[in-house]
């Protein structure tokens, strides 16, 4: 407890857009419950502080900590270290914590491609330039966070309390954790066990998804933009649109299906699911209606990425991690095998 | 996110580790492996490891119930061969000492291990992870009952070959009903078209009429020709068949048989079916004399009547005015605990085999067109002549193997080609004298008196070449080719090229999978191999079941087979039905899938998937139920279900994952010491 007797907040942005924080204030008034009923003690987006300020904190000093984004370099990794040990609550924040997000799909890619896209690519005329962790120059030594080979989750640097899914949560699944943290606070609610996914349901999108479903035979998937008329009423899996809700876990309300866009599964997987991709991905698989085997492979053709389409927000959790590419990189090979050592 | 940690600390385990004589103890040092796991997986809750010369011994047996009772165990791994061989045994052994049976493991250290590797060290270490997998599973077994069902007495036979006839006497004899269905006019299957029966030469028909005529006559046999199987719900022992009476166009119950309706029908149709091509049938017919049942049926494409308006030549005629223009197909739903299915074969389409130029070259045959030339009863009265109908060839060629032991073709050996070959040859020989070649890859004679009837045609005179054939052409390059049919090989004994003109040419065409096999195979839950055969249970030990409890296979749908090894296995199928029958319920694995309906959000992915149709969809709820007494425990559900929620039992998460985890123990122990995490 702070001089004022409130409980600590914190908030941080690490390997991710920061759509996370924006959803956080989204939530609109009840934001004003927050800073009544909790002192925002660190929160760069919100307020200025520094790094030193959160290393001066007693340990365990910050009731809650929201952490957003993965860590792909060593700042992330540091700060997560240090949040771990002045947080009494750590919860992973939206997919990228969770899950790697999109900016895990980077673990398809060794880290020199990567640099080639971004500093030879389209956006810099700084050919040939490359990001150095230290540069030596007249006034001395700089130096700029390390570039990982690959993004890790929250959960596969420290230890993890809560996850909170969502690309980024919805606000009334924020609003509805605020409440409970503040109710558990003032004794007058439970927290989950350790470990819990909150903010979510426990079934998949379909659960939410008003669309009519039947027994489904998919002889092509198609690209939206492909498709004359979209049926308003039902499924669009049934419709040959590769939608993720069937494998994505619930709390969303499934927007996007409703809206007529498929699910991209932000949400990541169902409880109990080991790994979201070889779900959804058997799952399709299941369902295509082909005798031979070029049926089924045109069938296939039609969704372009397939790792794209089903471990968007989730590879760098899944069991695979990366891409061989980025994976033949003897440390990050070391690093899976610390990690799986680390989850035994 | 999920680890789990299976081992409760209160699991009392016991491990048993079989030499099988030097199967296994010839590769793995089975005497340190159990050493091993006493000492290694101790701390996982084993308690007790031996190995032994022969678990599955009622020696080897004892010794897991003796540690049962004076150790109290709670759990038993077996570390032996394949479950599908001795899982039965270890878990009846665990139920007589009082433990649940699927609280045992059987893990495979001997397909898995010992067979298949030569490197001692390695296996042995290989061996203890495949144990401390099952050691890991273990404990997460649950004591499970299994489920009893009422098997109905009665049984559908899908075929009315010589396996189909076999199964059906042999059930009905016993007492109990019978559906004999088959989908042609008559049954007899190919049988029925033979002239003679290798090796004794018996007349076919003789053989085998008196049995169509006890299937026909027999009051426990429902015979339901002209007619097929539309659908199979249900599962063993209780399942429900929708079977299609075809309409023959003929009132059954008036029809004397009399043919006079065949005799005036003015249309003459090519028989492609009975006479492979050769003969003639009418409009209205029985594909030949004795077949049973005697009713004929209209052919309803050929029929002047159905397909100009007019003629009604065979009612005009009927003596008893049986013929019925308006009757249309029957569909009839039956009950039956069991089904054997008997569909017989198709023979390869010679023409695809271009280069032996039959379809092209007229006195190019078949070997099912041979067998209606030599037949007494076929086109020709059993005059074996050319395509003219009148000339008797001088020289004859047989090539064996047309389409079989051929990569572009069938890879497999179609098993009676050999012996119909030198049958054919010994009529050819016997009738008509002509010059006989047989061209062969290998001889191959096995079964009883075979060998002998092959020395016999070589006393005969016939001439065998050793040679898969290149080619067989018309076109003359040496005198003497000329209007001949010259056959092209390489006599491999004789290691040189050579050119044989010959009259006739017989293609032993290989038999194949019947052209709509994987769909019926569908239709009744079962499946077939890459070839298409129908897949048995176990190759050796449970030939003519499937993989499907209640549905049996017979004959040539499970692969190529002569007459007496059919004959064998529709008597088999038809001894395992009825053991069924007179056990009146039948015990199922309780290996099945369940849903948690918590999980299902109906998203409906599942629900085309079951074999078995045991997925039932809750439109109310909009959850997905499986039903258990149809359910088979595949497991393709589990796989296929996106939000996990079905599992299967003995094949949950936590039992798979933690074998998983049991198994890569080593590569646990190798990787490097985790870093402690700062909290």
């Amino acid at each position: 407890m702070s001089a004022n007797g409130k409980p600590k907040f914190a908030m941080y942005w690490a390997a991710g857009c920061g759509g996370c924080e924006i959803a956080v204030l989204n939530i609109h008034e009840k934001i004003l419950d927050v800073d009544a009923n909790f002192e925002v003690v660190f929160w760069p987006v919100a307020m200025d502080a520094k790094y030193q300020d959160v290393e001066a904190m007693p340990d365990g000093s910050i009731t809650l900590t929201l952490f957003d984004g993965g860590i792909r370099n060593s700042e992330n990794e540091m700060l997560a270290r240090l949040l771990r040990r002045k947080s009494q609550i750590l919860v992973a924040f939206g997919s990228c914590a969770c899950q790697g997000g999109i900016p895990g799909l980077a673990n398809l890619s060794a880290p020199e491609s990567l640099f080639a896209a971004v500093y030879d690519g389209v956006s810099t005329d700084s050919q040939g330039v490359r990001p150095q962790a230290v540069w030596q120059v007249p006034e001395g030594e700089l130096h700029i966070p390390e570039f990982y080979p690959i993004l890790k989750t929250l959960a596969q640097v420290v230890p993890v309390d809560y996850f909170m899914p969502g690309c980024p949560p919805e606000p009334h699944q924020i609003a509805a954790v605020v409440d409970l943290v503040i109710q558990a606070l003032h004794g007058q609610a439970e927290l989950p066990p350790p470990g819990s996914i909150i903010g979510a349901g426990y079934s998949t999108v379909c659960d939410e998804c008003k669309r009519a479903r039947n027994v489904k035979h998919i002889r092509a998937f198609e690209r939206i933009q492909n498709l004359d008329h979209i049926d308003p009423a039902l499924c669009l899996l049934e419709q040959g649109l590769p939608c993720n809700g069937p494998a994505t876990r619930s709390g969303c309300g499934a927007l996007c299906p409703q809206a007529g866009a498929p699910c991209i599964g932000c949400y990541g997987s169902a409880e109990g699911v080991l790994d979201y991709g070889a779900r959804l991905l058997s799952a399709f698989a299941s369902v295509i209606d082909g005798n031979t085997p070029e049926e089924i492979e045109r069938c296939l053709d039609g969704i372009p990425d397939p790792a794209g389409q089903v471990y968007r927000f989730s590879l760098a959790n899944s069991l695979l991690r990366g891409g061989k590419t980025a994976c033949d990189d003897e440390e990050a090979e070391q690093e899976l095998i610390h990690e799986a050592a680390y989850h035994d | 996110m999920t680890q789990h940690n299976g081992h409760t600390g209160q699991e009392r385990i016991g491990v048993y580790v079989c030499h099988c004589g030097s199967n296994i103890a010839g590769t793995i040092d089975v005497e340190a492996v159990a050493l091993w796991a006493a000492e290694h997986l101790n701390h996982r809750g084993v308690v007790v490891a031996r190995d032994y010369k022969f678990m599955c011994s009622s020696l080897g047996q004892e010794l897991i119930e003796k540690d049962i009772q004076e150790l109290g165990l709670t759990r038993v791994v077996v570390a032996a061969c394949s479950p599908h061989l001795h899982e039965q045994t270890f878990r009846i052994a665990c139920q007589r000492a009082g433990l649940n049976p699927y609280l045992c493991e059987l893990v495979s250290i001997r397909e898995q291990a010992s067979w298949v590797h030569t490197d001692k060290k390695a296996a042995t270490e290989k061996a203890k992870a495949i144990i401390s997998g099952g050691v890991e599973r273990v404990v997460w077994h649950a004591p499970l009952e299994p489920l009893r069902v009422p098997i109905h007495p009665a049984t559908l036979v899908v075929g009315g070959g010589i396996a189909g006839i076999q199964a059906a006497l042999e059930i009905a004899d016993a007492g109990f009903p019978v559906y004999l269905v088959e989908r042609e006019p008559s049954i007899g299957g190919h049988m029925a078209q033979f002239d003679k029966t290798f090796p004794t030469m018996d007349c076919a028909a003789c053989i085998l009429t008196p049995r169509m005529v006890s299937v026909g006559t027999h009051p426990n046999i429902t015979l339901l020709t002209w007619s097929e199987v539309m659908e199979v719900q249900g599962y063993v022992g209780n399942f429900t068949v929708t079977i299609r009476k075809k309409a023959r166009y003929i009132k059954e119950d008036l029809c004397t048989g009399c043919g006079i309706c065949q005799e005036k029908c003015p249309k003459k149709v090519i028989d492609e079916v009975f006479e492979a091509g050769l003969g003639y049938r009418k409009a209205v017919y029985t594909p030949f004399p004795q077949a049973v049942p005697k009713y004929p049926v209209i052919d309803r494409e050929n029929c002047t009547y159905f397909q100009k308006g007019t003629c009604r030549a065979c009612e005009k005629l009927c003596p008893t005015e049986a013929i019925d223009f308006e009757q249309t197909d029957e569909l009839l739903t039956v009950q039956v605990g069991n089904i054997i299915l008997a569909t017989g074969f198709d023979i390869l389409d010679a023409r695809r085999i271009g280069q032996y130029g039959y379809g092209r070259l007229a006195n190019v045959f078949t070997s099912l067109e041979f067998e209606r030339l030599s037949n007494a009863a076929g086109p020709t009265n059993g005059q074996i002549v050319l395509r003219d109908g009148v000339t008797q060839p001088q020289t004859v060629g047989i090539i064996h193997c047309a389409g079989s032991r051929d990569r572009n073709f069938n890879n497999y050996c179609s098993a009676i080609c050999c012996m119909q070959s030198l049958k054919f040859a010994h009529l050819v020989r016997e009738r008509t004298g002509a010059t006989v070649y047989n061209f062969y890859i290998d001889i191959r004679t096995t079964a009883k008196a075979y060998d002998e009837f092959y020395q016999r045609v070589l006393d005969d005179g016939a001439i065998l070449i050793r040679g898969r054939v290149a080619e067989v052409t018309d076109a003359a390059r040496l005198p003497g080719e000329e209007g001949k049919l010259i056959i092209q090989v390489e006599d491999t004994l004789a290691g040189k090229q050579r050119r044989i003109p010959v009259d006739m040419v017989v293609l032993s065409v290989g038999l194949e999978p019947r052209h709509d096999a994987k769909e019926v195979a569908h239709r009744f839950g079962i499946s077939c191999s890459a070839d298409g055969w129908i897949i048995e249970k176990h190759p050796k030990l449970d030939p003519v079941a499937t993989m499907t409890e209640g549905v049996f296979v017979a004959g040539c749908a499970q692969g190529p087979k002569d007459i007496p090894s059919t004959v064998a296995q529709g008597a088999a199928a038809a001894a395992r039905v009825l053991a069924r029958i007179q056990q009146h319920e039948i015990a199922l694995e309780p290996v099945r899938a369940s849903v948690d309906e918590s999980k299902c959000s109906g998203c409906r992915i599942c629900n085309g998937l079951c074999p078995f149709n045991a997925i039932i969809f809750h439109e109310d709820r909009m959850v997905t139920e499986i039903n258990p007494a149809l359910c088979q425990g595949c497991g393709t559900c589990v796989a296929a279900c996106p939000a996990g929620a079905i599992s299967g039992t003995v094949f949950s998460n936590e039992q798979v994952l933690a074998q998983i985890e049991g198994l890569l123990l080593d590569v646990a122990r190798r990787a490097p010491a985790p870093e402690p995490a700062p909290v």
